[in-house]
């Protein structure tokens, strides 16, 4: 399964939040996506996708952001994105702050078609669900929302974990409700949003699982944050670690 | 009372929300069991998204063509026998309303549940002028007996169970009872069955009005709509002009989908389709039907890009469905139209000024998209209030300027360099015990939003992108020494 060379060159969208507090993640990704025999570049401009602003409401201040990132990713064949959420924003989104820029609609469309989730991109292009990752645990999966619902990418995710050799999947109660993160919605109304990621953490808890794994840092932060307090305030007693599906890829692969 | 009835900061009504524990988990408990039995139900319907995508697509038809098809139904509903009323606005539908009860001389009158006339703030305003309503749902009951607002548009009571319900009737209306359901509701029926038989006034709202037959339809569990609308010498049926479907078969597709999308049943116990008043011969059913059609802000809305909002059929299946509904209850919005629903709806209604906050209300997480029977993109909705919100000058100045500064910083790598790599130590200096930016930083603003109740791990000190191009240096100068030797 290993290819000698680089076959398929893609252009490597890391999302802010891995950019920034989980690097680890996107190097984990890297890794797998290189020994799956692909090329991968960060196109250097790129910066953030702009999501947070305007789904605040903040469209017309968010329009540079979103060209910067229509710009920096002109001309790739293939986009992979680590980040379903967005994924979502520059495909499904961007069009409709843009609709009346015909240049930037123009690039736009140039690049929409060829963005992939990274889950969605090893399933559906590389046509992979087993890439010999081996790990010895119990898992659950946080089915995140814009993902899930809103880029229709339900099983691609599933495929994947439970093809890692020795790990047994176990799904969590409403594993698709909402983490309670929102964007800038955590900050903003943070007491409803504690709530909200409060019963995920049970949720996720109840499974006595080994390791809860997702696709979207973001809601991974936000899950593990509240883990963490948990922990910090001796509310909880569980080891269970919060892991992005990249770093679950990437253990023990091609050995 | 109108939409809204608790016009508290948001902040506000959701702490209250959040600190009554007893409504918190009765709602959460109350919407598991719902949505449960929604999903089995849609689960055995097999081309449920091609119902979905009809009922929109018969909603859209007769928005599009909306004036073609109220005055089909008017005209219809007045060969029937129905009195047409008009109502441009609540306070004109009020008017009609109080006109009638003057002819007539009548001072109370039973009424069965209906948003509309919650709308309106109907009762409010028949009790000002001494006509005293009686509502006959068992939910409205409980409401209007305890003083208290709805917490949802089809099971208003939802934040009481039955000890709370026992406790109150024990306490306003003599109840001696336990806190049986049989037992309480057979003492409501009890005490509302000479209600009925006693009223000379029945008013109901409408789910939906018939255009090609003129008929009115009511769905209920109880009977009681059917009593109200059967029993009294007149009804008045007042109801949104929206509320229409061009004909029964289009009412057969909406019916499949409101009574499973609002109660996760496949029919309701009773279902009634009345055309005009009682004919000669008929034994029952009212000598005098008079309908008002209320417009309040609708046409506004259907000429605005919130049309889709006008589809509503108001299943409430959105807000059984919604995480931020689950935690802050229907309370928590202040408004009588509660969760995703109701943030679309109430500032449409009512304005951006007296709306507050409630758009923000939301993680726009698209649950509710995903239930809404008639394909409502109700997290778009709410999305495209925020950015009218923003451009219309409703958020505060300082908000404002911090994200416009941020966009900057945001789109520019540049920029983006210098403020993550300047941040990074500054997360890290935060760090408290747990290797994390924990409680101890909540002094700080905007940064305290997370940490009042979660962990924040830090910054980075490489980013990715620094450790991405060190990586490919490293395997660059290997695979060149690779070649050398």
């Amino acid at each position: 399964m290993i290819e000698e060379r680089p076959i398929m060159k893609v252009a490597f969208f890391p999302g802010c939040m891995v950019d920034m507090f989980y690097p680890e993640v996107g190097m984990a990704a890297v890794r797998v996506l290189e020994r799956l025999g692909c090329d991968v570049v960060l196109p250097d401009n790129q910066v953030c996708c702009g999501q947070p602003f305007f789904n605040s409401g903040y469209s017309d201040a968010a329009k540079p952001m979103m060209k910067n990132v229509i710009d920096a990713y002109q001309g790739y064949e293939t986009i992979v994105s680590l980040t379903g959420s967005c994924a979502y924003a520059i495909k499904g989104e961007y069009q409709h702050f843009l609709e009346n820029d015909d240049e930037y609609s123009r690039k736009l469309a140039a690049i929409s078609s060829r963005i992939y989730e990274f889950t969605e991109f090893i399933v559906d292009v590389l046509g992979m669900t087993d890439v010999g990752a081996h790990l010895d645990g119990v898992v659950t999966y946080h089915k995140s929302c814009h993902l899930t619902r809103l880029l229709g990418i339900k099983e691609q995710p599933l495929q994947l974990i439970e093809n890692i050799h020795g790990l047994s999947y176990v799904e969590m109660p409403e594993a698709d409700r909402c983490c309670g993160f929102g964007g800038t919605f955590s900050v903003k109304e943070p007491e409803i949003s504690s709530h909200i990621v409060q019963e995920k953490v049970i949720n996720a808890l109840a499974t006595d699982a080994d390791y809860l794994c997702g696709a979207d840092q973001a809601c991974l932060m936000n899950i593990k944050g509240r883990l963490d307090r948990m922990r910090d305030r001796g509310e909880i007693i569980s080891t269970m670690k919060v892991v992005h599906i990249a770093q679950l890829l990437d253990l023990g692969m091609g050995k | 009372m109108g939409i809204l009835y608790d016009q508290a900061p948001l902040k506000d009504k959701v702490e209250r929300a959040l600190s009554d524990d007893f409504k918190h988990h009765a709602i959460e408990t109350a919407q598991d069991v719902i949505t449960q039995k929604r999903q089995a139900l849609v689960d055995q319907v097999e081309n449920w998204e091609d119902f979905r995508e009809k009922a929109a697509e018969i909603r859209n038809h007769v928005l599009e063509n909306l004036d073609y098809y109220v005055k089909q139904f008017a005209q219809n509903a007045e060969a029937a026998g129905c009195t047409m009323h008009y109502a441009p606005t609540a306070e004109d539908a009020i008017d009609t309303i109080l006109d009638i009860f003057d002819e007539l001389g009548e001072t109370s009158c039973v009424k069965s549940k209906s948003m509309m006339t919650e709308e309106i703030g109907l009762n409010e305003r028949l009790e000002e002028h001494g006509i005293h309503p009686i509502e006959t749902d068992c939910a409205e009951n409980i409401i209007q007996t305890a003083g208290d607002a709805p917490s949802h548009i089809v099971v208003p009571a939802l934040h009481f169970d039955r000890n709370a319900i026992r406790d109150l009737y024990r306490e306003r209306k003599g109840y001696t009872g336990t806190n049986d359901p049989e037992e309480i509701t057979h003492f409501l029926r009890t005490m509302l069955r000479s209600e009925f038989m006693n009223a000379h006034v029945g008013i109901t709202g409408c789910n939906f009005g018939v255009a090609e037959t003129g008929s009115c339809t009511l769905v209920s569990n109880e009977g009681n709509a059917r009593m109200a609308s059967t029993i009294p010498e007149t009804q008045i049926i007042v109801m949104g002009i929206e509320r229409i479907v061009p004909d029964l078969r289009s009412l057969d597709v909406m019916m499949e989908l409101l009574v499973r999308s609002a109660v996760g049943a496949k029919i309701t116990s009773s279902f009634s389709l009345n055309t005009g008043p009682a004919k000669p011969g008929e034994v029952d059913g009212p000598k005098t039907v008079h309908i008002v059609m209320v417009n309040n802000g609708r046409t506004n809305i259907l000429a605005s890009k919130y049309r889709p909002m006008l589809r509503c059929i108001r299943c409430g299946a959105c807000m059984n469905t919604c995480p931020v509904y689950r935690h802050i209850t229907g309370h928590g919005y202040g408004s009588i139209y509660p969760g995703p629903m109701g943030i679309v709806l109430t500032p449409l209604l009512v304005g951006y000024s007296k709306a507050e906050k409630l758009p923000y209300a939301c993680t726009l997480c698209g649950a509710c998209s995903d239930v809404c029977p008639v394909k409502i993109p109700l997290h778009d909705l709410i999305l495209k209030h925020r950015i009218d919100m923003v451009r219309l000058g409703y958020t505060p100045a300082v908000e404002s300027s911090l994200f416009t500064a941020g966009a900057k910083v945001f789109s520019n790598r540049l920029l983006y360099e210098i403020a993550t790599t300047v941040g990074a130590p500054g997360t890290q200096i935060l760090t408290g015990n747990s290797g994390h930016i924990d409680s101890g930083s909540v002094w700080i603003p905007v940064l305290n939003g997370w940490t009042y109740s979660r962990d924040l791990d830090v910054m980075k000190h490489k980013k990715f992108r620094t450790q991405l191009a060190e990586y490919q240096k490293q395997k660059q100068n290997r695979h060149q020494d690779q070649e050398d030797a």
